[in-house]
């Protein structure tokens, strides 16, 4: 598994979440222009997903700035295939700014921590939690981001098995090996 | 997780709205179904187990609004969310007036849709339990409603408890009236199976091709009407207990499937060609005489002897006199309570009536005089005049000739002292069957007369 950028990164965040996830990092092979809806002004994450199957072999996870979208839902934080090998997150609303607030960087280093590996849960076949701790459990708004932990419960753990090859698996530090 | 999935199905034409629909509940951990049309939801939900259905308003041929009035009509047991691309008030309330849960507008808010569809299953969850509660409360007061201190009812008491705990099946045998229902529910109050529905069937109600859908079901198609597929009461009664009350009234044909289904515990449905293996106790009921009615050829033997492992003779209230004061009480209570009214009890005049009624319709008949002296009656005492009993002129309108009998018979015993030997005589009859009739019709010699 690997971790790309999708259009623009901050690439000092994307080494440092690459550092403590363990995952390499990849070249940036996806051009999200292509996911533009003009009408809505919001990238659709469904056809970004694609674009990554499309561009990369083997599991992928992208990191992008981008606000995504869904045709139902007004806005996601993130998308992946359920069971898959593409996943995808956004930083674009886990920003203290989005919200009228000033910077954060180490909250949003955190909270974007969540959701990759949220997205990589969905991506090894897990469905939403309902543990409140676990990165799993569903998060649509900043304070269900907040209030979780960057941790797979024993629960999903469990359901994740010994199946996930080296190297793929939560590092130390980030997650319980 | 939860333990058990629950279930959505998506109802929407437009294949992105399901497409993503389905793969974001899927992400919540729910089972999720998808439907291109109102016709094909339909036809699922048939088919039952789907707790919310998240529909589109628009749709070409059946729209949505058209789909909420069919789940309504066809009272499918799900709970229905609306959503529409275009919102409007107007449609938000017709929507809303029509049963459903709720009206949401696309694009959702992810925490909006996350919440609408948790409120709409905890509301659900909500109606099933209290439905489940309620049916447990029933049962237990039907246990309660089997009022009486005679041998007879002692006995029918005892016999409910031997037969619950075995699966075997039960034959009800009393007049209309009797209570046969209550009884078949205090069998499966007790009965391992209490969990699972007790599901009753009429008989008597329905003609052949209808009963043989609803203990069956149906196919899609299987008659004129049948538009979608129905479960029928034994798949419905899933585990638990399938009461078929008037059992004597199917016909012939009816009666060979139920013969079927009881030796082979598979049902086809009606127009249907696959075999489905269902679980259920039979208890049957019926005011006739099975055993003579299968003697002579109106019911098969085979059957007859399927159904009647274990039967329970309900007494007629007549032949239990001495219950009357303690069943009069219960419902003076039962129905005084309900309507809020203080009633301590029934005056010894309006006992005596009572007592000396002949209840050709049994208890139903009891209850009901009740009911209505509880409504017309003055607080504190039930007094005759708020009985409905016209008490028979003495041999002028009670034409009965049981009444007949008994007098005859009375007035036998008297000129004789009560001499049985003697009565039994004049009346033509044999000792024995005089003992029954005296006991039947309960009947006492005055204290001051000897013997002898």
């Amino acid at each position: 598994m690997i971790l790309v950028a999708v259009g623009e990164f901050p690439p000092p965040l994307l080494e440092r979440l690459s550092r403590r996830t363990r995952l390499p990092l990849g070249p940036a092979r996806v051009d999200p222009a292509v996911a533009f809806d003009t009408a809505r002004a919001q990238y659709d994450s469904t056809r970004l997903l694609a674009e990554l199957k499309a561009r990369y072999e083997g599991e992928v996870v992208g990191a992008a700035s981008l606000d995504l979208y869904i045709p139902v839902l007004t806005y996601v934080f993130g998308e992946a295939e359920m069971p898959g090998r593409a996943a995808l997150f956004s930083i674009h609303r886990l920003r203290e700014e989005f919200y009228g607030l000033p910077p954060d960087q180490a909250l949003l280093e955190e909270r974007a921590l969540r959701e990759l590996w949220h997205e990589v849960g969905h991506l090894w076949g897990l469905a939403h939690c309902p543990d409140a701790a676990c990165v799993m459990s569903a998060s649509y708004s900043l304070a269900q981001v907040d209030s979780k932990s960057d941790q797979f419960c024993p629960a999903c753990r469990a359901r994740l098995g010994p199946a996930r090859p080296q190297g793929t698996r939560p590092a130390a530090g980030s997650q319980p090996a | 997780m939860p333990q058990e999935k629950l279930s959505i199905l998506i109802v929407d034409d437009e294949p992105i709205v399901r497409d993503s629909l389905t793969h974001w509940f899927t992400e919540e951990g729910y089972h999720v179904e998808a439907s291109a049309s109102a016709a094909g939801a339909l036809a699922r939900l048939a088919a039952g187990e789907i707790d919310l259905v998240i529909a589109d308003i628009r749709m070409p041929g059946i729209d949505g609004m058209e789909l909420l009035e069919k789940i309504q009509a066809e009272q499918l047991d799900t709970s229905v969310i609306m959503m529409t691309g275009y919102a409007s008030v107007e449609t938000a309330v017709r929507a809303l007036k029509h049963g459903a849960f709720d009206y949401i507008t696309k694009p959702f808010d992810p925490d909006d849709l996350s919440l609408v569809v948790r409120n709409a299953l905890e509301q659900r969850r909500l109606r099933l339990e209290n439905r489940l509660l309620r049916q447990q409360i029933e049962e237990t007061r039907a246990l309660d409603q089997l009022v009486g201190q005679s041998a007879a009812m002692r006995r029918v008491r005892e016999q409910i408890e031997t037969v619950a705990g075995v699966d075997s099946t039960v034959l009800i045998e009393g007049e209309s009236g009797t209570g046969k229902e209550l009884v078949a529910r205090a069998v499966h109050r007790l009965s391992p199976r209490r969990y699972n529905p007790m599901v009753v069937v009429h008989c008597g109600a329905l003609t052949e091709t209808l009963i043989e859908s609803e203990l069956f079901g149906h196919e899609k198609g299987a008659f004129t009407g049948a538009q979608y597929r129905k479960k029928g009461k034994f798949e419905a009664a899933m585990g638990g207990t399938v009461f078929l009350d008037e059992i004597a009234d199917i016909s012939l044909k009816t009666q060979t499937d139920l013969l079927r289904v009881l030796q082979e515990r598979e049902i086809v449905r009606v127009g249907g060609t696959q075999s489905i293996h269902v679980d259920f106790r039979v208890i049957a009921a019926t005011n006739h005489n099975l055993g003579e009615m299968a003697r002579e050829g109106r019911f098969r033997s085979d059957l007859y002897y399927r159904l009647n492992v274990f039967t329970i003779q309900i007494p007629p209230l007549r032949d239990r006199h001495g219950d009357v004061p303690l069943l009069a009480t219960f419902f003076l209570d039962k129905y005084s309570q309900q309507m809020s009214r203080k009633f301590t009890g029934l005056d010894r005049a309006a006992v005596d009536m009572l007592i000396s009624h002949h209840w050709p319709g049994n208890v139903r008949e009891l209850e009901n005089i009740l009911e209505r002296a509880v409504v017309v009656g003055r607080e504190p005492m039930i007094r005759v005049q708020d009985l409905a009993i016209t008490r028979p002129a003495e041999g002028a309108d009670d034409l009965r000739i049981e009444t007949i009998e008994r007098r005859h018979i009375v007035r036998v015993l008297e000129s004789f002292g009560w001499n049985q030997t003697q009565a039994a005589k004049a009346l033509g009859i044999d000792r024995v069957t005089l003992y029954h009739k005296i006991r039947r019709y309960n009947l006492k010699p005055p204290g001051r007369v000897t013997r002898g």
